[in-house]
């Protein structure tokens, strides 16, 4: 309840990170949710992410729609700015927060609802822009805040709360992402922190959008007999494709490269991401074996960082835009003058 | 049958009649060019369809030694080169004027009127014989006719020769075909026609100190000059040419010159949504951020205008406006987006909304915008229309302020944010009734959560009555604080004035020719143009001092009448509305007419003409 404030003590044995702070300097508001959402779990995972990638809370800037999901971002790094802005339009607001201070970690809130039907369109073109951010769908498949109409990715089949199956094909952010030019596509499950973790790490020093699917139920709405996305059926129907580690830049990573079975990706920012595929010959730097295992395993649930791709451009770098952010270039810089304005206006006479 | 006409000089307006799509437009510029490098004051309206081949489209010139240059409405030449529009072409034509028409194929005797002067020039088959390509034989027909009329009205040949030399410098080829086609109409019509018409040019210098430049362009520029620095958009008719020419000024001002980076980025939005969306979270992020559009954009819009308006995000729009409603005339143009603009979006919205008039005030106007924007935290609309927009006009050259300097508004630095127990979003307030704002990515004191949901002065959420009016109250006195900002309204007045025309942006040029035959004919008025929204105070002074006034604007509800109504004191009855609104530019005619008709003789006196006690006011009260 946010009438609860949160106890300020912090304990001194808490750890800290390389820039000095500590797991409570990236939490934020008491969550509001309900009891056991798996949006809440999420949160938790995100707030690890960022305390141990050792952001400073300041040059972090949440975004967020309008739903359940983008209730969160209040839930985490108080220290940061946020932007709950309206339904679907996030993806839209991230790149032009994005294109004027390139120097900020962006990190964007979305469920279902606000992605995959009111925001499709913006979603696909921000992918298509590969605006460097992690950009994070909450997915229940449901309409939460307005008490549980289906949304675009529930599955065929799928029971509502009444009992009422989905009979609409869903979208598959996943799938759906790799088909535009998707760069870095993850998929995840709300329960396991374990996964979710170096996942959300590797999607903040991708260089470019990276999404990150995260099958998260909705206890209230969609967590009963005869739904596809709750706790019980995705803990049974979910498997790994990849299991990933990040290794942040400063740390030795010679050790690990040619351990068998495993593949290392270098991040833009030097990080690595190791995987080690589960099944056999799964190859996440590989856009189309990925599609066609995505398409063949349809009945699963895949998770693991699905699809990875470090050598696209992102969108400052197609725009050749300076590495000092639009945002503080001075206005000499900007403005031709006088002079200029007297010398161009030949061309108008 | 020629007439025998008195000789009128730089006092005449021609009617080009043309098929889209076969290189008119470049021929017909041409003409109104050489006019203007003439000195002569002149205006070009392209009449033009959605259209992109096949379809009629006109252009019109009007030439006037006096500077009245809006639109004519009585033609003294039509030159007729499309046939699929020849009987209202020759119906359009003046009583006792000419039309030009290509004469290779003979003219309907339907089509003859007996008042008129026909000018039969072979044009096809002349371009048929000269060259040899299809396409050069119907783009080169248009320099063809071009030609005749440098002969007809005696456009000043070399002035011609020297912008085709401009115009093709790099193209030897081009510029040759061009120089043929112009001799092959001129020549022909020295030894066929009587040259020049009665009407006829002759060299001023009324255009030393003016240039040619459409609004759309004059925008773009403004928008450079003010510091923009991420532009966001998606094509529409007719705001395109903005962006267009944005993009042009920053590759050619923007580039570093060292390291052929950007100092700048235009994003090709997905949509309407995505355009204002990405507008609003570079503003939030700190940068100038603008989109150019029209009205079905700002339909679009809405809904994050009034996200920006309630979680005080600057932003500007520039908005050229079109006809409406839905997709309505792309092409042609209205004043119909005022209540659209002024109220955008659901709930208790407010907006700022500055006018221009012309293409220099769309310059001049851009980096105001952004000030206000800005300054008041909040979306900006720049109301242009097509006219100013995408016509070519004669406007006094472009002057910069060297000593310009952006108004950020009250944005707080790390070093004030640190030094402050708590900040507060919302809270407090100036004189102005705005908050200082923080930027993210400067101090984590200073973060916020800026939302659209409701919230209390602190930026907190709410849901209690008392928080959230106290905000949206403070948001209207903001509003109202604007109104000292805007630009003032630009009034003449005439001695014995009783009655009082007002109206805004493009509508200037027919209005205050209008003002001066309405004087002419004893109706002497003052004279108003609006400039901005919220209404300055002079505004409501100038309603009060009349009997009553004269709305003048170009939409079929009086929406800048409304406003006045719904934002000052001032009833209905003083307000009477004269409306154009069928597409086309404004002319005095459309104004004289129906304000002779209803002003009162008690309210007419003696006719006058040119009055020296005429006083131009800007910025000033009534008395």
């Amino acid at each position: 309840m946010p009438s609860i404030a949160k106890p300020v003590a912090v304990h001194p044995s808490l750890h800290r990170n390389a820039i000095g702070l500590n797991l409570r300097d990236y939490e934020g508001a008491m969550s509001t949710l309900c009891a056991g959402c798996g949006h809440d779990s999420i949160t938790a995972a995100i707030t690890r992410a960022l305390w141990e990638l050792s952001i400073e809370p300041h040059m972090i800037a949440k975004m967020s729609g309008i739903g359940c999901s983008s209730k969160t971002p209040t839930y985490f790094v108080s220290g940061a700015h946020g932007f709950n802005s309206a339904h679907g339009r996030m993806a839209a607001i991230a790149t032009g927060a994005n294109a004027a201070n390139r120097e900020l970690t962006y990190v964007g809130i979305s469920g279902d609802g606000d992605s995959l039907s009111i925001g499709l369109g913006h979603l696909c073109h921000a992918i298509r822009r590969n605006v460097n951010m992690l950009y994070v769908i909450e997915n229940n498949g449901v309409y939460g805040l307005t008490k549980g109409q289906f949304s675009a990715s529930a599955d065929v089949g799928s029971k509502s709360k009444r009992g009422e199956a989905n009979r609409l094909a869903p979208i598959d952010p996943a799938m759906l992402a790799l088909s535009i030019g998707a760069t870095f596509v993850a998929r995840s499950f709300s329960g396991d922190k374990e996964q979710l973790i170096p996942i959300l790490k590797a999607a903040v020093a991708h260089r470019g959008f990276a999404l990150v699917d995260v099958i998260s139920p909705c206890v209230t709405f969609n967590d009963h007999n005869g739904s596809t996305k709750s706790y019980l059926y995705t803990r049974k129907h979910m498997h790994k494709t990849t299991e990933s580690d990040f290794v942040p830049p400063a740390s030795e990573i010679l050790a690990t490269i040619g351990q068998s079975g495993t593949t290392t990706v270098t991040m833009h920012d030097g990080s690595v991401v190791r995987f080690t595929a589960v099944p056999e010959h799964y190859d996440p730097t590989n856009r189309q074996q990925v599609l066609t295992y995505l398409q063949e395993n349809r009945d699963a649930i895949a998770t693991g960082l699905l699809y990875v791709d470090e050598s696209v451009a992102d969108m400052h770098e197609r725009k050749r835009t300076p590495a000092t952010p639009l945002s503080r270039l001075p206005q000499e810089k900007l403005c031709p003058g006088a002079a200029a304005l007297q010398e161009l206006q030949e061309d108008f006479r | 049958m020629h007439q025998l006409l008195r000789t009128r000089v730089n006092d005449f307006a021609l009617k080009l009649a043309n098929v889209n799509g076969t290189g008119s437009a470049s021929a017909n510029s041409l003409l109104m060019q050489a006019i203007f490098r003439m000195g002569i004051p002149v205006s070009g309206k392209n009449l033009f369809p959605s259209n992109i081949q096949g379809l009629p489209t006109w252009y019109e010139i009007r030439v006037n030694k006096d500077g009245y240059t809006a639109r004519a409405l009585d033609y003294d030449l039509m030159v007729a080169m499309n046939s699929q529009t020849y009987a209202q072409d020759v119906a359009e034509v003046r009583e006792g004027g000419y039309l030009l028409y290509d004469s290779t194929w003979p003219l309907d005797p339907h089509l003859i009127r007996e008042d008129l002067n026909y000018l039969a020039v072979p044009f096809s088959k002349m371009c048929n014989e000269t060259f040899k390509e299809a396409r050069e034989r119907i783009l080169m027909k248009n320099i063809a006719y071009a030609g005749t009329l440098v002969a007809l009205l005696d456009v000043d040949m070399a002035v011609v020769e020297q912008l085709l030399d401009e115009k093709y410098s790099a193209k030897k080829a081009m510029r040759e075909s061009n120089s043929k086609a112009l001799r092959l109409g001129y020549d022909y019509a020295k030894t066929h026609l009587l040259c020049p018409l009665p009407f006829q040019l002759e060299k001023m210098n009324a255009n030393d100190d003016k240039i040619l430049i459409d609004g759309n362009t004059a925008a773009a520029l403004g928008c450079v000059y003010a510091g923009a620095t991420v532009a966001a958009w998606y094509p529409i008719t007719p705001s395109t040419s903005c962006m267009d020419a944005f993009k042009e000024f920053c590759e050619r001002y923007r580039k570093d010159p060292e390291t052929g980076e950007n100092n700048f980025c235009i994003l090709q939005a997905e949509d309407e949504l995505g355009a204002i969306g990405m507008v609003i979270g570079a503003s939030w992020n700190g940068a100038r951020a603008f989109t150019s559009t029209s009205g079905p954009g700002i339909s679009l819009m809405n809904e994050l205008l009034g996200l920006a308006y309630y979680a005080e995000i600057p932003a500007v729009i520039v908005d050229v406006q079109r006809v409406g409603p839905s997709t309505g005339m792309p092409t042609r143009t209205q004043q119909g987006d005022l209540m659209e603009a002024a109220y955008a979006s659901h709930g208790d919205t407010k907006h700022i909304l500055l006018f221009p008039s012309n293409p220099a005030e769309c310059f001049e106007f851009a980096p105001k915008a952004f000030d206000l924007a800005e300054r008041f935290q909040t979306p900006v609309f720049l109301m242009t229309d097509l006219d100013i927009g995408m016509n070519d006009w004669v406007v006094p050259r472009l002057i910069w302020d060297g000593s310009y300097t952006p108004d950020r508004g009250r944005v707080l630095n790390a070093e004030q944010v640190s030094q402050m127990a708590k900040f507060q979003r919302y809270y407090p307030e100036d004189e102005n009734f705005v908050a200082a704002r923080t930027l993210p990515g400067v101090h984590s004191k200073g973060a916020f959560f800026t939302r659209g949901s409701g919230h209390n002065k602190y930026g907190g959420y709410t849901e209690t009555p008392s928080e959230y009016q106290e905000v949206v109250d403070r948001l209207l006195q903001k509003h109202k604080a604007a109104a000292k900002f805007v630009p003032a309204p630009i009034i003449v007045r005439r001695p014995n004035a009783r009655v009082g025309i007002i109206t805004i942006g493009g509508c200037d040029p027919a209005v205050r020719e209008a003002v001066d035959l309405l004087a002419a004919r004893g109706i002497p008025a003052d004279y108003m143009r609006i400039r901005g929204f919220p209404f300055n105070e002079s505004v409501e002074e100038f309603i009060q001092h009349h009997n009553f006034c004269f709305v003048v604007e170009q939409n079929r509800d009086a929406q800048l009448r409304s406003l006045l109504v719904l934002e000052t004191s001032v009833t209905k009855d003083r307000l009477r509305s004269i409306l154009n609104y069928g597409g086309f530019p404004l002319s005095a005619r459309h104004v004289v007419e129906p304000i002779v008709s209803q002003v009162p003789p008690e309210l007419q006196s003696v006719p006058t003409t040119k009055d020296s006690n005429v006083r131009t006011i800007v910025s000033d009260t009534w008395e």
